[in-house]
């Protein structure tokens, strides 16, 4: 029987800006610092304090929105959410509300060679309310602390129409929304730190049906895999409920990692009503188009163009091209390898290959490349050595583990190591020689025939040359040689 | 020494000519505080010692003969909702009754920076939220002219210092006339900048659209000295205007005649008391003498001005005085079974009567299905209201108008009868809503010896234009210390 059912999904994500101060006031935004160390009048909430907004932050924001195919707002709206919660300390949080900074956008997914185009209804920026702290103090059974470090800090939130069908699907979404938020440096994607949050809005529907169900949002869904599995157990859950002759209930729920499934927090009926209305205490954010043209000229290339361009200019694959985008920074390593070695399929196999591997190991982040002991020069200074023959391709991938363990040149490693290919042939004849000498039965047998055995004989010279002959010129001497 | 028959420049010239000295000056502002404010009740907290300290300071000063600021050793008074670091800031309200901030209001700080010494917070209508101090969490303020009277709110204690002389220089904040009324009912000058002359940053907020500081004192010249002092951009209040600030002093003497004076007919209508209608009338005629030219103007929608202050007031207010939640600073109140429990308390407790009234109906004001009925509304009328000023200032340069419909009223009158509380307010509370200046000025007494006060009302920015001719007023009138 074919499943009845479509899931319609939204995703609400909230991604830290990368700014050193915070929103609305000058304190720092560092991470980890002592508790309340980075406060002030203003993101304490203090009587008589005021918001001065952060220039930066708009613009990175705005980047974001741009980088999200919106419009920007020319003007849009400071608004404040009203609601009591004790690490809100003022009573509000200072949002956008009715005009947003950006709207309108898309972002593009691809799943099983299928492309598909995500609506985002909007990007507004808003400042983080400050952190609960329940537990690891002596008196947590009655006492909760607070920390208003992340108080202040600015955030975009960026909502996707209700686009989304499959759990799958919304997974990409994250992913290439994260991507792209890295891409232009406005979010590091963090979600373990919180950096990156992400709520789902979710209904079900029969295949056809034009009308929504009703929808449950899911919060506390903060990693990809939750995000997947609280999907999954949701929209099943709901199909559940309709299937045995209930209703769903608009309400919130709660993912719990542990048990794997959702649990009601609050209904409709105890939703905060919000008193959304617009802060006096902040004229209008203008964005004019000559800012906004500033900023598109500071745009990097994003993602989804990179690799294109990176499959017709370099003629990699898709798969290919997909990986090496993964990151800026690594799509820049392998397009500097690229260019500085005039061989751009060999790079993209060095670098998928052992570099990746390498990195892989030893848990570096992709994101960030600068402290690589291998750089492009390096790479491209190992392929050329390949390529003219100074090295074979098995010596390289020595010197590739060895560039990568000792920051040290290729040419240098060569010469320290020894590892300079022997080419020539009176060299390799005198080695040819002795393995014959050494091994008369297998001589004896290619001779009557037995040719299948040439690779022994390779593997002989190449393991008293320790790799470095040159293979073809090995091959040559041995069939003369063996020839008679 | 008594501050009631000086002003602040001849106070500054007599510590020129070192015929006086600020220690005397600020010790004897104690000993006067010590014997009046005890029935006056002006006074929410001091700082003595800090006070003499700078006196001192300023003395040192004075005989090394250094040039001097223009409010060197002036002793001000300061309304309780703005923040000065280590001294207590309460806003008259019990849920911040030992609350210090860390941190100094802008327009203090530039009054500090001038040279003026602070010697007093001043008692205040609970956050600023009442036209007669009868709603301060800790004691009502009296009028100096009549103990029985109500000194005007809410910058009442303010009002009242300088009416007594326990200070020459009074800052308040005015939402809805919190600076004129008391200004009028005290028989002192009270101005209200412009919104965004002068930095909110450390101004406790009631409603921030609305709310501006602004000084009060004895004479129009020191109001303009204090206004010039503490005007000007400020990077830490985003409403803040980013224009020059004139030379107020300077230009007060700029010839007056000519200018164009608009008597709007909505402002003398059955409510406005007989008394208070002649002495405006009379200042009608000073005018005339003077040679302006009065033209009768309309404000049609000044009727809808109190509904909508009210909505618009309340609801700002409703969402600013959200984080008085118990939680960070000032009153908690112990709850056992939840933190729901303990907002609950706090704020029964903490608030009073007054407040909770507007958080109420400001709440109302911005709830879902209700929003557009009412604040939405109001901003709309709010905008219409505005118009009727801007079309009226294409006629005429100046409005005059009473400052309130009656004098001082009896302690306890009013306290019963909110809407009758609010009417009172009903020549104050449109030009907030436009923005604009206004300023009041004495315009002598009635027949129980009540003050009467004249307000005035110009242009956006045009303060200059405003202390002029209330300059030209008090002279004209003999209405002078």
């Amino acid at each position: 029987m074919i499943h009845p059912y479509e899931a319609v999904i939204g995703l609400e994500c909230h991604a830290q800006l990368l700014t050193k101060s915070k929103l609305f006031c000058s304190c720092s935004t560092k991470f980890g610092d002592p508790p309340n160390a980075n406060t002030c009048p203003v993101c304490l909430g203090l009587p008589g304090a005021l918001p001065v907004l952060n220039r930066v932050a708009v613009t990175m924001a705005v980047k974001a929105a741009i980088g999200l195919n919106c419009t920007i707002n020319p003007e849009s709206q400071w608004a404040r959410k009203n609601y009591f919660y004790p690490d809100l300390p003022k009573g509000y949080q200072i949002s956008q509300y009715d005009r947003p900074l950006g709207h309108h956008g898309f972002i593009e997914i691809k799943l099983e060679g299928k492309q598909k185009r995500i609506g985002v209804q909007r990007v507004h920026m808003e400042e983080d309310a400050g952190k609960s702290l329940h537990e690891g103090f002596p008196d947590s059974n009655r006492s909760t602390y607070l920390d208003f470090n992340r108080s202040g800090v600015p955030l975009i939130e960026i909502v996707s129409d209700p686009d989304i069908r499959s759990s799958a699907q919304a997974y990409d979404y994250l992913a290439r929304l994260k991507q792209i938020l890295e891409y232009l440096d406005v979010c590091d994607g963090n979600m373990d730190e919180g950096s990156l949050r992400c709520d789902a809005n979710v209904s079900v529907r029969k295949f056809g049906d034009q009308k929504l169900g009703t929808r449950t949002e899911l919060k506390n869904i903060n990693s990809f895999r939750f995000v997947q599995k609280a999907i999954d157990y949701e929209v099943h859950r709901q199909i559940e409920v309709i299937e045995s002759g209930g209703q769903v209930v608009q309400e919130t729920r709660l993912w719990n990692s542990v048990e794997e499934r959702t649990v009601s927090m609050r209904s409709k009926e105890e939703a905060h009503d919000y008193r959304y209305f617009p802060d006096p205490d902040l004229p209008l954010l203008v964005v004019d188009s000559e800012w906004i043209k500033t900023i598109q000229r500071s745009m990097p290339e994003l993602p989804e163009s990179r690799r294109e361009r990176f499959e017709k200019e370099y003629a990699l694959s898709e798969y290919d091209a997909g990986v090496l985008t993964t990151t800026r920074a690594l799509a820049d390593f392998f397009e500097e390898t690229a260019k500085l070695s005039g061989h751009a399929k060999t790079a993209a196999n060095w670098i998928m290959g052992d570099l990746l591997r390498f990195y892989k190991d030893n848990n570096v982040d992709l994101k960030d490349l600068s402290g690589s002991r291998v750089t492009p020069r390096m790479l491209a200074g190992m392929i050329s050595l390949v390529d003219k023959g100074t090295i074979s391709g098995k010596i390289a991938k020595t010197v590739m583990e060895e560039m990568y363990k000792s920051g040290k040149d290729p040419l240098q490693i060569i010469e320290e190591k020894g590892l300079l290919q022997i080419s020539n042939t009176a060299e390799i004849e005198k080695i040819v020689n002795q393995v014959l000498e050494e091994n008369p039965k297998p001589v004896e047998q290619y001779r009557l025939g037995k040719t299948g055995n040439f690779g022994f004989f390779v593997g002989q010279v190449m393991k008293a040359t320790g790799g470095r002959a040159n293979p073809q010129t090995v091959n040559e001497i041995l069939k003369k040689r063996l020839a008679g | 020494m008594n501050l009631r028959n000086i002003t602040a420049d001849k106070l500054v010239a007599l510590y020129q000519n070192r015929d006086l000295t600020a220690s005397e000056v600020i010790t004897s502002v104690y000993d006067d505080i010590e014997r009046t404010d005890k029935e006056v009740h002006a006074f929410l907290s001091n700082c003595r010692e800090r006070a003499l300290e700078e006196a001192r300071r300023m003395d040192t000063r004075i005989a090394a003969g250094e040039p001097l600021e223009p409010l060197a050793g002036v002793p001000v008074a300061i309304k309780d909702n703005m923040t000065i670091r280590d001294m207590t800031t309460t806003c008259g309200s019990r849920i911040l009754e030992n609350y210090v901030p860390p941190y100094t209001a802008t327009a203090v700080e530039r009054l500090r920076g001038a040279g003026a010494i602070v010697v007093g917070k001043t008692n205040c209508d609970e956050f600023a939220m009442g036209s007669s101090t009868e709603n301060s969490g800790f004691f009502v303020t009296r009028n100096p002219h009549n103990l029985d009277r109500v000194p005007g709110g809410s910058s009442g204690g303010s009002a009242a210092s300088v009416a007594s002389g326990t200070s020459l220089i009074a800052l308040g904040s005015d939402t809805g006339g919190s600076i004129r009324t008391p200004a009028a009912f005290c028989g002192v000058v009270g101005i209200k900048p412009t919104y965004g002359r002068v930095s909110r940053y450390g101004l406790v907020a009631f409603a921030s659209s609305l709310d501006q500081i602004g000084p009060i004192a004895k004479s129009v010249r020191e109001c303009a000295q204090a206004l010039e002092v503490i005007s000007g951009f400020d990077h830490f209040d985003s409403t803040s205007a980013d224009t020059a600030v004139p030379e107020f002093v300077k230009n007060l003497d700029q010839p007056i005649k000519g200018i164009r004076i608009g008597i709007p007919k909505e402002y003398f209508v059955a409510g406005l008391d007989a008394e208070v209608r002649t002495k405006i009338e009379a200042g009608m005629r000073i005018y005339e003498d003077l040679g302006c030219e009065l033209h009768e103007i309309s404000l049609p929608h000044t009727e809808y001005a109190i509904a909508t202050y009210y909505l618009i007031a309340t609801a700002e207010a409703s969402s600013n005085l959200a984080r008085y939640d118990g939680v960070r600073y000032g009153l908690r109140e112990a709850a056992d079974s939840s933190l729901q429990e303990m907002y609950r308390r706090t704020r029964h407790h903490g608030f009073g009567q007054e407040v909770k009234r507007r958080i109420l109906l400001g709440t109302y004001a911005l709830s879902a299905g209700y929003y557009d009925a009412y604040y939405l509304k109001a901003l709309k009328v709010r905008t219409l209201i505005l118009r009727d000023f801007q079309k009226a200032f294409e006629q005429v340069d100046i409005i005059l108008a009473p400052t309130s419909p009656t004098v001082a009223f009896k302690i306890g009158e009013k306290t019963g009868d909110p809407l009758s509380m609010y009417l009172s307010d009903i020549f104050t509370i449109t030009q907030p809503l436009a923005g604009i200046p206004a300023i009041s000025v004495p315009c002598g007494k009635n027949s129980e010896n009540l003050p009467i006060g004249l307000q005035l009302m110009a242009n956006h920015f045009q303060e200059g234009l405003l202390l002029g001719v209330a300059h030209h007023f008090e002279k004209a009138g003999g209405f002078v210390v």
